[in-house]
């Protein structure tokens, strides 16, 4: 007698148990380290880090191994071990112009107080496939310099000293938490830039590439590009101090952007904002000049239809484990509305035609 | 149970939090209630919001039953089923008369439920309107509003273009005369059960982050026209297993030259009447 759904249970072990031979391989080749993909797949891990909204290197390293390099199942792994972590309390916000700098570029200025680092980029290799790389070796080292003393203040601070960038207003006090409470519309600045910092890199970058083919077109420069490591300091009630509880990596792109002014305002240029954790500038970049998209309402500009304006669109499809689970949630079994849909079909049918059954 | 996590996964502060939007959802039936939805270490799209709401509800008492489909044995109803049973610890059963909280996706178990249980509805989309208005910010005005117009119409141009009203899953529904409601992709045959029911019945969209609630012997309406009514349906056949007549039915594909059966979605359902010696046409001993 065949009916579908009997030994799921069963079904579900083997599969299980299948998969982890899978995520193995050929056992005489040896085993990857969540070391060795923590240091030698860094910006996988990073990717994983930013859209997973937890800053730990070695978590993420472990979830890319568990999913089998697939990023967003290794995004997911760290989302549901984050939801479970207890808060202690918030930090205060980081100072990004106190930055260590490793990378740090402005393409609106020739050169800037605090100087332009080029830092490990691949913005300037020749993509060939490096094949010696298929065998084992160290590379020749880098050459050193000391690091430079000199402050590196932000770029768009100095055109904001002229009156030639919008101003900056403050938001809420305590920015609101997406993961803590539901997402209500319209969101403020403060809940898109959010979660445009946790969405999908494909997404965000796919909708910024859309906004320069003219579908919201604001027609951003990179003001600056910066990457380094940010002090995370946090106030301790009962010590009555400010407290260094550790660094992480950021990378902070601030776009400068067209504005032609109104009636009430001259013309200035305004901000786009993008902040991502590690070097994860293709994404930065991107959520800027989102960012910028989804501000033409308050800076006066036409609504033109286009997606990246629409920040109802982007906010309930930028989530790449909200989206790939609704996906692949119609694997599931549906036969009982399926079947309500046969059942229909066949009705509408024999109405309209005599169909013969 | 786990170590390391709390009874039923969720914390105390977030069952909590869950729990406010319940009693909120409760206290004005049909009314979707925005919470903090958290992540949940299976899929959006795969039941995370019913297994939010069961675990906000459940206490180490409960017996737990976990259908799909009206099935306790596929898949996702076992990994459900697992998780409860691994993170609460809680007594589960496949029986819906022992059950005190029952989650399900897709179905309303045949069997009458009582006073003492609670239903849990797993729920994809929970805006019967957004088909018809993709706009959350819209929608959720025309509720305020109470303005169906829209409903009406879309339900009107069915009758228009097919002669019926062409919904068959997801069938919407009017809550004591306020707010329409979309009762999760249930079969339209199942609407009827939604109303008077004496348990309550609670619906969870997670991704959507949405609860909405029908408390015990509340009024629910399909929604229709006086001269096109309401019709619950289902396959034109007996189960094949137990000769339920009166049961929501699957269709089964047995070859590829047109063979199939049917046999009751309600698996609990089946095999309490298969005990009690009914038989269908393909029950062992008469096939």
């Amino acid at each position: 007698m065949y009916v579908a759904t009997k030994g799921g249970e069963r079904a579900i072990d083997a599969a299980h148990a299948w998969l982890a031979e899978e995520r193995r391989g050929d056992p005489s080749v040896p085993e990857l380290s969540v070391a060795q993909i923590a240091q030698q797949l860094t910006l996988a891990v990073n990717r994983v880090m930013a859209e997973g909204s937890l800053y730990d290197p070695d978590l993420a390293a472990l979830a890319i191994k568990q999913a089998r390099g697939d990023l967003i199942e290794a995004v997911f792994l760290i989302r549901a071990y984050r939801t479970t972590l207890p808060r202690f309390g918030a930090s205060l916000p980081v100072e990004t112009e106190a930055m260590q700098i490793t990378r740090r570029i402005s393409a609106t200025f020739k050169d800037v107080p605090g100087g332009q680092v080029l830092g490990p980029t691949f913005d300037y290799t020749h993509r060939l496939l490096d094949f010696a790389l298929a065998a084992e070796g160290a590379p020749p080292p880098a050459a050193r310099v000391p690091a430079d003393a000199a402050p590196a203040p932000h770029v768009l601070g100095l055109l904001d000293r002229d009156g030639l960038m919008e101003p900056l207003t403050a938001g809420p006090e305590t920015p609101p938490d997406l993961t803590r409470e539901p997402l209500e519309l319209p969101a403020a600045r403060a809940t898109r830039l959010q979660a445009l910092a946790r969405a999908d890199e494909g997404f965000v970058l796919g909708l910024a590439y859309s906004t320069q083919r003219g579908y919201g077109r604001t027609h951003a420069f990179v003001g600056e590009l910066r990457i380094g490591l940010c002090a995370v300091e946090m106030e301790i009630p009962e010590l009555g101090f400010v407290l260094e509880i550790g660094e992480v990596e950021l990378t902070e792109c601030e776009t400068v952007n067209q504005f032609t002014g109104s009636k009430t305002e001259p013309p200035q240029f305004t901000r786009g904002y993008g902040l991502v954790f590690g070097q994860s500038e293709r994404k930065a970049i991107s959520m800027s000049l989102v960012d910028r998209a989804l501000r033409w309402e308050e800076l006066g500009e036409d609504a033109t239809g286009a997606p990246a304006q629409d920040a109802e669109f982007v906010l309930s499809h930028c989530d790449n484990i909200q989206a790939t689970g609704f996906l692949e949630h119609i694997k599931l079994p549906h036969y009982v509305d399926f079947q309500s849909e046969l059942e229909l079909i066949r009705r509408l049918r024999r109405d309209t035609e005599g169909e013969p059954q | 149970m786990s170590e390391g996590y709390s009874f039923a996964y969720l914390d105390a502060a977030t069952k909590r939090m869950i729990r406010r939007a319940l009693l909120k959802a409760l206290a004005v039936p049909g009314y979707q209630v925005p919470f903090a939805s958290r992540e949940m270490p299976m899929p959006y799209g795969w039941g995370t919001g019913g297994v939010q709401v069961t675990a906000a509800c459940l206490i180490p008492e409960d017996v737990l039953k976990v259908i799909d489909q009206g099935a306790d044995d596929t898949t996702n109803a076992v990994s459900i089923r697992r998780f409860f049973e691994r993170t609460a610890g809680v007594a589960t059963t496949t029986r819906t008369t022992e059950a005190s909280v029952i989650q399900t996706r897709h179905r309303i178990p045949e069997a009458a439920l009582t006073e003492r249980q609670i239903l849990v509805y797993q729920v994809p989309i929970p805006e019967p309107l957004r088909f018809l208005e993709p706009r959350e910010a819209e929608t959720r005005r025309m509720h305020a509003l109470a303005d169906y117009g829209l409903m009406h119409v879309k339900l009107y141009e069915d009758i228009a273009r097919h002669g019926a009203i062409a919904t068959s899953y997801a069938y919407p529904v009017l809550v004591e005369g306020r707010y329409v409601m979309d009762p999760s992709p249930i079969p339209k045959f199942d609407n009827p059960k939604l109303s008077g029911c004496p348990a309550i019945q609670l619906f969870g969209a997670g991704r959507e982050a949405r609860i909405h609630a029908l408390p015990p012997y509340t009024r629910v309406v399909s929604l229709d026209f006086e001269d096109h009514p309401f019709v619950p349906s289902k396959a034109d056949a007996a189960c094949d297993l137990c000769g339920a007549e009166a049961s929501y039915l699957d269709e089964v594909i047995t070859d590829d030259a047109g063979g199939r059966m049917f046999c009751c979605s309600d698996t609990d359902f089946c095999a309490g009447r298969c005990a009690a010696g009914h038989a269908g046409r393909l029950s062992e001993g008469r096939a």
